[in-house]
């Protein structure tokens, strides 16, 4: 079964081709790490899977996206899709309202009015983002009194409130503290069994500890993906063993 | 050679630094001898009587009811139309128009349309809106015409509260599947708030102190009643104080000491309002 798909995409930032050629699938209630140096395109590919790149102004994407077997660009609506992929940025980004009502913001834009589903909500996904015994006694604080790591969870939560299928991951804990950046890869390891988690990450070990599958770009390539243990531990490919061995990037 | 380049160096350093603590000074000092002037002449003045009298021939009959009356009126419908066009124009520039020449071209004509002098905002009005129009030297007439001389100031106040709103936000908004009105409205707007109302606040205390362009369309010097509708004539406290400072008795002098006092505590006050909610504003709000 699979989840989510790219088939032969291309993508090009005005002349400078980011994504060549790239094919790739992932199943369901997996977590799949994209490692690989700065500029490699895994970012820009994590944001064709919620179409975020329609915000960049001269991107040009070719090729076909699908998620559960529906082509994202062509036959989905983008608010909708985005609601079903939820994403996670690089730094936590906490709207300037109260932790309730960031956690609320989801319903309340789809146009929830009813306070018992809201009030419900809100607490099942803070629980879910394990943030509710941090913060239940302080709904009603500005988001932005909690700490970095408590943010990203909050953010976290935020997302998880939408119930999407999928979250997206953008290097979630490159901002936090190894404490902090320990209870996302908890949290992140317990929201595999409900959702499909991709993640874009710089720390080897990080993908080798959370992920099912690894994908390891290059210049804008798919050079491997396989196995998290084998990308590990027996790569393919030469360029693939010397990055996760720290050999160059 | 080096050694005495640095003695030269630390010598213009020095001088310098006395240069412009002495020219701090010397403003500070015209400043005070002025504010000083004015209580001197007029604190005395300042009592119940100075706020609730109608203007008068005599002097000490006369007081600043209708110009107070005149001048709140005329601020409240300038707010009422300038501040729905000009914030709504400021977020459709920063956050909808296109970037491109044509919108680099708007934008230093309304850099430039805050420095145009308020006396050509009046001949304006004086040909628009009073004779065009025919609203007369009314208040309607006036607000129309500080409304659009404090609009460049609220239009780039708002461009440049929204333009300090972290992409990431919006990034966040669009990401949960928010449409750009609901991100606007919701989270880029709220979190510009306080720049907006420091903006808006500093525009009021502009509008205040405005006469010329008021004078120019007409408005009235000697006005015995306070006005009731958007028709009616006005005038306000700037004008009054214009025409107390222009006659040749010396009470009338003092009067005007007296309205410039609470001229300068308004403009002081809002000013202080505008500090205030600033602070307020990005303490609850620090991205």
């Amino acid at each position: 079964m699979v989840k989510l798909e790219a088939k032969d995409a291309n993508l090009w930032y005005g002349d400078k081709q980011a994504l060549k050629n790239i094919s790739i699938s992932i199943e369901p209630n997996t977590v799949t790490a994209f490692i690989g140096p700065s500029g490699c395109g895994k970012s820009t590919l994590l944001r064709c899977f919620n179409r975020m790149n329609d915000l960049i102004e001269n991107a040009k994407i070719q090729g076909d996206f699908l998620l559960d077997a529906e082509n994202i660009y062509k036959d989905m609506d983008v608010y909708e899709l985005r609601k079903k992929v939820g994403m996670v940025f690089q730094r936590p980004n906490p709207f300037p309202k109260s932790i309730f009502e960031n956690v609320a913001y989801g319903l309340r834009i789809m146009g929830e009015k009813n306070k018992t589903v809201i009030n419900d909500k809100v607490e099942q996904s803070l629980k879910n983002a394990a943030l509710w015994d941090e913060v239940s006694s302080m709904l009603n604080k500005p988001s932005l009194s909690l700490s970095g790591g408590q943010q990203q969870r909050l953010c976290i939560a935020r997302t998880l409130a939408i119930e999407p299928t999928v979250l997206l991951m953008d290097e979630p804990a490159s901002a936090l503290d190894p404490i902090s950046t320990a209870k996302i890869e908890d949290l992140i390891y317990d929201l595999k069994k409900k959702f499909t988690i991709v993640i874009v990450t710089h720390n080897m070990q990080q993908a080798a500890r959370i992920s099912t599958k690894t994908a390891f770009f290059y210049l804008g390539e798919l050079v491997e993906y396989d196995e998290t243990k084998k990308i590990f531990t027996n790569p393919e490919n030469e360029r693939t063993e010397n990055y996760v061995t720290g050999r160059f990037g | 050679m080096s050694t005495k380049k640095n003695t030269n160096a630390r010598r213009v350093d020095k001088v310098f630094r006395y240069f412009s603590l002495g020219i701090t000074v010397f403003i500070l000092l015209v400043l005070m001898v002025l504010i000083i002037d004015i209580f001197s002449r007029g604190i005395g003045r300042i009592n119940w009587g100075f706020f609730s009298n109608l203007p008068s021939r005599k002097a000490e009959n006369a007081g600043i009811m209708t110009a107070m009356a005149g001048m709140i009126s005329l601020l409240f419908f300038t707010i009422l139309i300038s501040l729905p066009i000009g914030m709504l124009a400021g977020v459709y520039l920063q956050e909808y128009g296109k970037k491109n020449r044509f919108a680099k071209f708007i934008e230093i004509n309304i850099a430039n349309l805050a420095g145009v002098p308020s006396v050509i905002y009046g001949i304006l009005g004086l040909t628009v809106f009073v004779r065009m129009f025919n609203m007369g030297n009314s208040l309607i007439a006036g607000a129309m015409t500080l409304a659009l001389l404090i609009m460049p100031i609220i239009i780039v106040s708002t461009r440049e509260a929204i333009r300090a709103v972290p992409d990431s936000l919006r990034e966040a908004s669009y990401g949960m599947g928010a449409t750009k009105w609901q991100t606007t409205s919701r989270v880029v707007i709220p979190s510009a708030m306080g720049g907006i109302l420091t903006g808006i606040i500093l525009a009021i205390s502009r509008a205040i102190g405005e006469t010329a362009p008021l004078l120019v369309i007409g408005a009235l010097v000697y006005v015995p009643f306070i006005p009731e509708g958007p028709r009616d004539q006005f005038t306000t406290l700037p004008i009054q104080i214009f025409n107390w400072t222009s006659r040749p008795q010396a009470d009338f002098i003092i009067n005007a000491a007296a309205g410039i006092i609470v001229l300068l505590l308004i403009t002081f006050l809002l000013n202080g309002i505008a500090i205030y909610t600033r602070n307020l504003w990005y303490k609850k709000i620090r991205y």
